[in-house]
């Protein structure tokens, strides 16, 4: 269990000052000018050795993907693009961050930008985080207030820009090259990769995208060091991270912990349990709606790490752990996630335009029981015909929680299935 | 250079390439619906996919992969083929099945490559998606059910026509292709929509229902409508010609073609002349082959040859104009003319009056200066070359003229032509390597003229544009005989003007309508020989019904100077017959039989004529190494520029004879307005 000294966010609920006096008051801004002085290198190797994995969901390594900047700015800035377009059904670890340890963020941009060499940072808020977005820029103007960022930030010599833009509300905008068109003005469409945006991104110049989280901790890591980080979490999953929990608990919550904690321990300290007991557990999806959902069985033991959970064909994803108790119709809510990616599918390509929509009709079938059971193989054949196929990784995102269900629940399909037969043919016998 | 295997054939290939083209390049067929050579990358369709080696194992869309050295790509493999089944099968779901009754069907890629990929049964059982047809005007039909979403169109008319005018609205399944707010394209090239379209949602609306593509009978031609001689297929059936479409040629047309070029062609069929007419007691009436050569032979008797004259029309073929050359000077007669508009065309060197740097050459130019013209309605193909190196290069372009929209950027420096003299551009053209100028019909038929073209030269000169392996003064036609004409010395004599108000006392008009027939002498004798009852037919005494362009074979040569040959796709209707032949029986009737009884012999005499008619379809870049300019006569007036085309869809008989060019002038009718 981490302790509290080991906290990152230590404002998380916002019981504390959000404002600049108040996160000086817990250490944010401290010595900020003498962390840059350490030079880019320098800093790219500490985050390189905390072995800090991308928070967004995909857990690509932070320092690397730092380290993929070109080293020499050229003829093109260089820009570091803060995602913070969280819209993943689960999730609200970024949103935390945003309206009640901003600082933090800000904070974690300036060291990103100049580790990558760019003097400016946009940071995309989902278009729904209103009350965010103002706190967000508060935070951002008393930084300017303070010297903390703008012209030679925090007296380093490093000018630095930060910008705040709101998106429009498209889920698939957080796929990180829409993202990017949409911060250009255009439809947010993903680009085909490569080339990769380290390479050709913001405007045509090399560019980051990074999570909110993975961003935020940087400046806490770079002050503790690596080998703090490192040896929280388990190994090749270090540190702590954000789990958002919610569904069938007594009480849903965000809550920071480290990498491999037992997904049933972390329900059952912070999270009051499984509504009627950890026995009435039916599933859990332990990473926002795009991974697959585990059964009770996977869940007893399950750590929650990126490779454990990849190891039972699921993911951390986002961390957002949506607990369903035996009350649940869970083919009805697979088919609610359908839904979902059918609506933020950006039509662009055609696995993924035209899958969504067949998988949508069938599973809203499948609800009914209103099918034959060879359609089960038919979805299940449909969904790998998107999986791996698409330009972005929405379609994976939208096969994945079916393959997770046929995989895991596939005699509760069968069964619905009977029961709709059955009485299709007793109203016959009746009429 | 790298080093790609594909399917285990070993091809090297330009680093930056893609995997498809290294694909094509081992002659493997990739299917595609999405990519095209000359458009950018979408890599949306994902049917080209493939399997590349010692990558993750998944299917990689290889239209917007990178090649790399030593890549070993799969083109056939079981991943490949699962994986675009999966796609055809996703194209397929939502797309009708209405093949029988779309204009698209027998060219359709994705009825192509459903053969190949598709499934013989739907496995969806799903309602299918419906959508709602777009109005984009009188030449793009739309059923936009059939769509896919590869997003060519949008593309196409963002990137290479410049207008950008269609979008996708909406997303997911519900994302369609359109205007947005209804309107129609205001595109000159609108409608190369419809070839690029791989489906049938984008189709053309005149041909709606008229044909399949085996019933026709196709055949290479090149295109009359305008100066750039755009290579092109006419497909027929029968005496009709049903469509015509564009023929790769990556020299003049690439592989687009202007509206006007493709869409007129329903004016063949509309007044036509079909029979000889003789003017008797101040009316027409219909006559006879020999009753009609009779009437000419009586009035021609005796006359004296330098009283009588002959026009050339715009859209005349170079056999015809030599004929007729021949008969005048078999009659006696110098007075020939081709410049209908009174342009001051200097004959007396070819680079004075052709487009020298040549259409492909564009490419090349870094700062372009357009004089008294409107490449995009005197040659839209032309125009999009000009974007094409703006948007390549960043090539600079100014213009001295009316200000319009040329689809990109121009620096519009003001409509005097004493600009031509001194203007701000004048520097940009003296710092780069290769610059050109345009100097358009618009400043060269005026009573200035010659002294505008001489001015022209001189600024060509002074600013590097002549080298010894560049040649950047450029002058831009927009009729189809013109440099032809000039290369058989087509205008010597009495000039148009002179001919008129009595100046002869016999006209022959050779399809020559754009003209003010009014002003003809009320005692000439015209004779018109054409195919349209337009304004020269109505002014004739005697009309001689000839051959339109795709009734007879007829070599061109386009602005550049480019020889072209067309062929004969459908006879010409009723007694009308190949201008030539006309010309030659006629100098039969009057005992000065020509010497030639075949095309051949006649091409021979042209050769003889001029040798440039010998080269046929290349064009060899040439530099200039004598600075002489033409001789300037007079002074450069204070008079502004004026366009020379104000209704780019009606500029001929043909095309003033063509509903859909109506429809299309219709639809423009408020730009055109405010153009005025």
């Amino acid at each position: 269990m981490l302790s509290d000294q080991d906290r990152i966010f230590t404002n998380l609920y916002g019981v504390h000052d959000v404002g600049l006096a108040g996160a000086r008051s817990r250490g944010d801004w401290d010595g900020t000018a003498a962390i840059l002085a350490r030079g880019r290198d320098a800093i790219i190797d500490e985050m390189k050795a905390s072995g800090l994995r991308g928070r967004g969901g995909a857990g690509f390594p932070t320092g690397m993907k730092w380290s993929f900047m070109p080293k020499v700015v050229g003829d093109r800035p260089h820009y570091l693009v803060v995602n913070a377009d969280e819209s993943e059904p689960g999730t609200c670890k970024d949103r935390d961050i945003l309206r009640h340890d901003p600082h933090k963020l800000i904070e974690g941009c300036l060291i990103a930008s100049f580790a990558m060499g760019a003097h400016a940072a946009y940071i995309y808020i989902r278009g729904e985080f209103y009350n965010e977005a103002v706190a967000l820029q508060k935070a951002i103007d008393e930084a300017y207030d303070a010297g903390l960022i703008g012209k030679n930030a925090c007296g380093s010599g490093w000018d630095f820009d930060c910008y705040l833009h709101r998106g429009a509300g498209a889920y698939i905008c957080g796929e990180e090259t829409a993202l990017i068109e949409s911060l250009e003005g255009k439809k947010g469409m993903p680009r085909l990769k490569p080339p990769f945006p380290a390479a050709v991104g913001l405007y045509g110049c090399p560019s980051t995208v990074n999570n909110v989280e993975s961003i935020a901790v940087a400046p806490t890591i770079m002050r503790r060091g690596a080998a703090w980080f490192s040896a929280l979490g388990r190994p090749r999953n270090a540190g702590t991270k954000l789990f958002c929990i919610s569904g069938h608990v007594n009480k849903p919550c965000n809550v920071e912990e480290e990498l491999g904690i037992p997904l049933r321990e972390l329900i059952d300290r912070y999270a009051g349990g499984v509504r009627g007991g950890w026995d009435n557990l039916l599933a859990i999806i332990p990473g926002g709606a795009s991974v697959p959902v585990l059964n009770k069985a996977t869940c007893d033991t399950i750590l929650m790490d990126f490779d454990s959970l990849r190891d039972v064909k699921s993911g951390l994803g986002t961390a957002a752990v949506i607990v369903m108790d035996k009350s649940t119709d869970i083919i009805k809510a697979i088919a609610r996630l359908s839904q979902f990616y059918k609506h933020e599918s950006c039509g662009q390509c055609t696995p993924c335009r035209e899958g969504t929509g067949w998988m949508m009709r069938v599973m809203n079938r499948m609800v009914q029981g209103r099918a034959e059971i060879e359609e089960i193989d038919t979805l299940e054949a449909v969904t790998r015909q998107v999986e791996g196929h698409t330009i972005c990784a929405l379609g994976n995102a939208a096969a994945w929680p079916i393959q997770g269900l046929i995989k895991n629940f596939r005699p509760e399909m069968e069964a619905r299935i009977a029961v709709y037969k059955a009485s299709k043919s007793m109203k016959m016998a009746a009429e | 250079m790298v080093k790609v295997t594909v399917d285990g054939i070993d091809v090297e290939i330009p680093a930056g390439s893609n995997v498809l083209q290294a694909c094509e390049a081992a002659g493997k067929e990739i299917p595609r619906f999405c990519y095209h050579e000359r458009l950018s990358v979408a890599g949306n369709c994902r049917m080209c996919l493939v399997e590349i080696e010692k990558a993750p194992p998944k299917p990689f869309a290889s239209c917007a992969y990178p090649v790399a050295d030593g890549m070993v790509v799969h083109t056939d493999s079981p991943m490949v083929r699962k994986a675009r089944r999966g796609v055809m099968e996703f194209l397929l779901i939502n797309h009708p099945l209405d093949c029988p009754i779309c204009d698209q069907g027998g060219e359709c890629d994705l009825q192509d490559q459903a053969v190949g990929y598709g499934d013989d049964h739907s496995r969806y059982l799903e309602p299918k998606r419906a959508v709602t047809d777009k109005n984009l005007g009188p030449l793009v039909k739309t059923v936009m059910t059939r769509c896919i979403q590869c997003t060519r169109c949008i593309r196409f008319s963002t990137e290479i026509a410049g207008v950008s005018e269609l979008g996708a609205t909406a997303r997911g399944e519900t994302m369609e292709i359109g205007t947005y707010v209804e309107k129609a394209l205001t595109s000159e090239l609108s409608g190369n929509l419809i070839d690029i379209c791989p489906v049938g949602a984008l189709t053309s609306k005149p041909y709606a229902f008229v044909a399949r593509p085996w019933e026709l009978k196709k055949t290479d031609s090149v295109d009359v409508l305008d100066a750039v001689g755009a290579n092109i297929r006419v497909d027929s059936r029968g005496p009709d010609v049903l469509r015509v479409l564009p023929r790769l040629n990556e020299d003049v047309n690439e592989e687009w073609l202007a509206d006007k070029s493709r869409f007129s062609i329903d004016g063949l069929k509309r007044r036509r002349l079909d029979s000889c007419w003789v003017r008797r007691d101040g009316k027409l009436a219909r006559a006879s082959w020999q009753e009609g050569f009779d009437a000419i032979a009586a009035k021609m008797a005796g006359m004296a040859g330098d009283r009588m004259g002959a026009v050339a029309g715009d859209l005349a073929d170079a056999e015809s104009m030599l004929a007729l050359k021949d008969l005048f000077a078999a009659l006696g007669s110098t007075n020939l003319d081709c410049r209908q508009d009174g342009a001051a065309l200097d004959a007396s060197r070819r680079d004075f009056y052709s487009f020298n740097t040549s259409i492909a050459g564009i490419e090349e130019a870094d700062a372009i200066l357009l004089i008294g013209t409107n490449p995009r309605r005197e040659a839209p193909l032309l125009n999009a070359r000009i974007r094409k190196a703006i948007v390549a290069n960043r090539t600079k372009v100014a213009a001295i003229g009316v200000p319009a929209d040329l689809t990109y950027k121009v620096e519009w420096l003001g409509d005097a032509p004493a600009l031509l003299a001194d203007n701000s551009f004048i520097t940009t053209l003296k710092a780069t390597k290769r610059p050109m100028l345009i100097i358009g019909q618009g400043a060269l038929r005026r009573a200035d003229g010659a002294a505008i073209l001489a001015a022209a030269w001189k600024l060509a000169a002074e600013t590097g544009m002549l080298t010894a392996d560049w040649h950047g003064f450029n002058v831009l036609h927009t009729a189809a005989s013109r440099v032809g004409a000039l290369d058989l010395g087509f205008a010597t004599g009495k000039t148009l003007d002179k001919m008129l108000g009595g100046g002869v006392d016999l006209l022959w008009l050779l399809g020559a309508d754009e003209f003010d027939t009014a002003k003809i002498g009320a005692s000439t004798f015209v004779i018109y020989q054409g195919h349209h009852g337009d304004a020269g037919a109505a002014r004739a005494d005697v009309i001689l019904p000839g051959a339109a362009y795709t009734e007879k074979d007829g070599t061109y040569v386009n602005t550049e100077g480019r020889v072209q040959r067309g062929q004969l796709a459908v006879f010409p209707p009723g007694e009308a017959r190949e201008d030539w032949k006309i010309i030659r029986a006629f100098s039969g009737i009057i005992g000065k039989t020509l010497p030639y009884d075949t095309i051949g012999a006649l091409r021979a005499r042209m050769e003889q004529v001029n040798p440039v008619f010998a080269r046929l379809d290349i064009l060899p870049r040439f530099g200039c190494t004598d600075m002489a300019g033409p001789t300037a006569s007079g002074t450069i007036g204070t008079e502004s520029f004026t366009p020379a085309i104000v209704n780019y869809y009606m500029t001929d008989s043909i095309s003033r004879a063509s509903p859909t060019m109506a429809e299309c002038t219709a639809a423009a009718a408020p730009v055109l307005l405010a153009a005025e």
